[in-house]
Order: C-alpha cells, then sequence, then structure tokens
C-alpha cells in the first residue's frame, strides 16, 4: 500500500474541490486522490496531479479545469503531472465512494476481493441499482479506462464498477 | 550513459507499445463485439498513454527541440524500432488475440524488471505501466483460453495464429546496440534473464488452453533494427496522415 499523502493547502482545498472529474461529473479530483499537492510558491500555484490510468483522456481537460478554477479565485497556476508514485483506488476518499455509489457506479472494493470478482470466482460487487451481490462481470473494460462492466443477474441492469489499482 | 543511447533505449519500449496501440486502434467501432471492441480500444488508450510518458521523456533529454509528436509522428519507418510481432495486421479475432497475448506476458515481464532500473523516470512510467498490463494480460490469456477450449473453430483458429505469429516471439529478447549498453549501466533490463519466465508463462496458458506450443527453429527479426515487414508502411501512413499534412497541427 501506498502511504503518500496528498500535500493541500487549506485555502486551495475548497476551489480544488469545485474541479470535477469530467468523466464522473459527482466525483470532485480531491476525493479522486489526482491531486497530489497544491501549494503557493511566490504567488503561483503549484498543483502536481497523477493520472488514474495512463491514457485517461481526462487528464489534459483537468488540468485545464485546475487553472480556470483558481483563475477565477485569483490565482495563476501551473498544473504538472506527476506518475510516482502510481495513482491506486486507497486514495479515493470516503466521501469519493459515496459519490461514485450514488452516481451509479460500484465503488472499488480491496485488493484481494477485487481479483476475485474480475475473475467471476465470488460475487462480490453490489449491483448499484438493486444493492443485490448477485451480480457478474460482463467485461474488464468498461466505458472508460478506470471501469470494468458488470451486469445485476437479479434486476437484470447493467451498470459499471471502479476497478481496484493498487 | 549520454542521451542519445538512453533515448535509443527508451525507443526500444515505446515503440512496441505505440505500433501495436495503432494497431489496436483500428478496430475501434470494428470489434466482434461491443465489449471487446472497448476492450481492446481501452488496450490502446493504456499503450497510448505509455508511449506519450515515454516520449516527453525522451524530448526532455533531446538536445534538438523536439516533442512527443516528433518521436510518435515525424519519424520514417527505417526510425521505428518496434519487434515485428507488433505490427503484424488484425486479420481476425484469433490473430489479434494471439499477437497481444504475445507480446503482454512479454510486456508484463519487461516492466516488472524495469521497476529495479536506475533511471528514476523509467521506474515511475514503469510501476504505473505495470498495473496496466496486467490486466491486458489477463484479458489476452482469458481469451486464448476461451477460443482455445472453446469450439473446434476457434480452437483452429486461434491455433493457427500462435502456429503463424511464434516465429515472431525470439526478437521480443534481442538486444540493440543501445538495449546492451543500457544494461551495462543498470538502466535497462537483461531480456535475457526474461526468457525462461515467458517460455513458462505461455505455455502454461496454452496448456489450459488445450493449444499446442509450436516448435520452430526459424524465427524472424529485424524490427529492433528498423527492418520492418511490408505492413509497417501502410500503417505509418495511416497514423501520420494528419501530421504530414498539416505539420505541426494540434489538438
Amino acid at each position: 500500500m501506498i502511504e503518500e499523502k496528498a500535500h493541500i493547502s487549506e485555502e486551495l482545498e475548497p476551489i480544488l474541490m469545485q474541479v470535477s472529474d469530467p468523466e464522473i461529473p459527482v466525483l470532485s479530483i480531491i476525493d479522486l486522490g489526482v491531486v497530489r499537492s497544491a501549494e503557493i510558491h511566490n504567488g503561483i500555484v503549484e498543483v502536481k496531479i497523477t493520472p488514474t490510468y495512463s491514457g485517461c483522456p481526462a487528464m489534459d481537460v483537468i488540468g485545464d479545469d485546475i487553472k480556470s478554477a483558481l483563475l477565477e479565485a485569483g490565482y495563476e497556476a501551473k498544473v504538472d503531472l506527476v506518475l510516482s508514485p502510481a495513482w491506486s483506488t486507497d486514495w479515493i476518499t470516503e466521501a469519493g465512494r459515496k459519490a461514485l455509489e450514488d452516481y451509479g457506479i460500484a465503488a472499488p472494493l480491496e485488493a484481494s476481493a477485487d481479483k476475485k470478482a474480475l475473475l467471476g470466482e465470488t460475487q462480490v460487487v453490489k449491483c448499484t441499482h438493486c444493492g443485490s451481490k448477485n451480480t457478474q462481470m460482463v467485461s474488464q473494460f468498461g466505458s472508460t479506462a478506470c471501469k470494468a462492466l458488470f451486469k445485476c443477474n437479479d434486476c437484470q441492469e447493467p451498470f459499471d464498477y471502479f476497478k481496484c489499482l493498487i | 550513459m549520454n542521451n542519445d543511447s538512453l533515448i535509443k533505449y527508451i525507443l526500444g519500449i515505446a515503440d512496441n507499445s505505440l505500433i501495436l496501440g495503432q494497431r489496436l486502434g483500428e478496430l475501434t467501432g470494428h470489434g466482434p463485439t461491443l465489449e471487446v471492441d472497448i476492450a481492446m480500444t481501452n488496450i490502446s488508450l493504456d499503450l497510448f498513454g505509455q508511449v506519450r510518458s515515454y516520449f516527453q521523456y525522451a524530448a526532455q533529454l533531446s538536445e534538438e527541440d523536439k516533442t512527443e509528436d516528433d518521436f510518435a509522428f515525424l519519424r520514417t519507418e527505417r526510425e521505428y524500432v518496434n519487434v515485428l510481432l507488433v505490427e503484424q495486421p488484425n486479420r481476425d479475432f484469433a490473430y489479434t488475440i494471439a499477437r497481444q497475448f504475445l507480446f503482454d506476458h512479454f510486456h508484463f515481464l519487461l516492466l516488472n524488471e524495469l521497476q529495479n532500473s536506475k533511471d528514476e523516470t523509467l521506474v515511475a512510467i514503469a510501476k504505473k505501466s505495470l498495473k496496466e498490463a496486467s490486466y491486458h494480460r489477463r484479458f489476452s490469456s482469458d481469451w486464448i483460453k476461451r477460443l482455445g477450449d472453446g469450439t473446434e473453430e476457434s480452437n483452429r483458429k486461434i491455433q493457427l495464429a500462435i502456429n503463424d505469429l511464434w516465429r515472431f516471439t525470439e526478437e521480443l529478447f534481442h538486444k540493440t546496440k543501445a538495449d546492451i549498453e543500457a544494461i551495462k549501466e543498470g538502466v535497462g533490463v537483461d531480456t535475457d534473464k526474461l526468457k525462461e519466465k515467458y517460455l513458462a508463462n505461455v505455455a502454461e496458458v496454452l496448456e489450459e488452453a488445450t493449444l499446442q506450443k509450436p516448435v520452430l527453429e526459424f524465427f524472424q527479426e529485424g524490427g529492433k533494427k528498423g527492418i520492418h515487414s511490408e505492413h509497417m508502411g501502410y500503417l505509418l501512413s495511416d497514423m501520420q496522415y494528419m501530421q504530414r499534412t498539416y505539420p505541426g497541427m494540434k489538438w
């Protein structure tokens, strides 16, 4: 497990809380855990963000959104992409997990359960529509790089599951 | 090691992901089922993401004023150093999966070792990419089992694809001058050390899939030296079209 804590200055946090992942509009980038640091140096805000998946096309948009949100609040900002330490689903906060579930995306399970779920060994992913655990994976790859596609055997509805990445 | 050699070493890893990503991208909207279509293009996206990290690093090391796009789009065929395996056409689903399977198992082992490199940036990229590569490997291995242990026809087709592509596997472990230099400096991965594990891992999946591991005496090589198969030119003309037609264009 990676214990690296994010360093976000208190006065910047409320502004960054307003910026969301364009693919998951209910989820703030702070709760998603992609903001690694945000600090003011010589009057310029330096923000470091890390991608969930290498090819995540949302990163460019998130970078621009951060700059414009900060600009609106009167800060000039510089955004850098950092790869290390690599993002982990453990960095999604409790509030973030709740936002995901409310939005209809099942939040990542812990690593061992995730593996079993993706290998189809056990039914542990809860349907976001009816709450049943009688679910099955349709595809390891879902509508975005970070999600797998599931379906519920009880209510028959499809739903996304946020893949565990540690 | 000097920057030029390091760039060459980086391109040796990055070009495989770039060209395979391009091949998989061709399936956008053409996958056999919607789920598979999405999966293949997701893998393509992961590979492109990794490539961007490598190329951005190479551009930073370059003394000329280069960008990641120069490396991706503005080299000539002979300057790409990907292995022949990844440029092979999609043909049918069996070929596409067999190519992916043979590459994923190598890619996973390579990234796993690259985590021990003395170069911090390469370590960061490897750590990030490894997580993705393990998903890819699981996906392609599952399909090998499903097709091999499926119907008579799926078994026949996937065996044919494995047999046909097997001749490109040896090249994965070949070393260029830049590779040898990088290994000596503790930056690069000694692929000799991966080979046994690779063959064992691949054999294990093939066995479970009720498929035969091909036995070959002759292997084909060339890509790592820039000598590509006839398929490469077509791939590049497609991939480079926009940058060649509108030089310096940006999204």
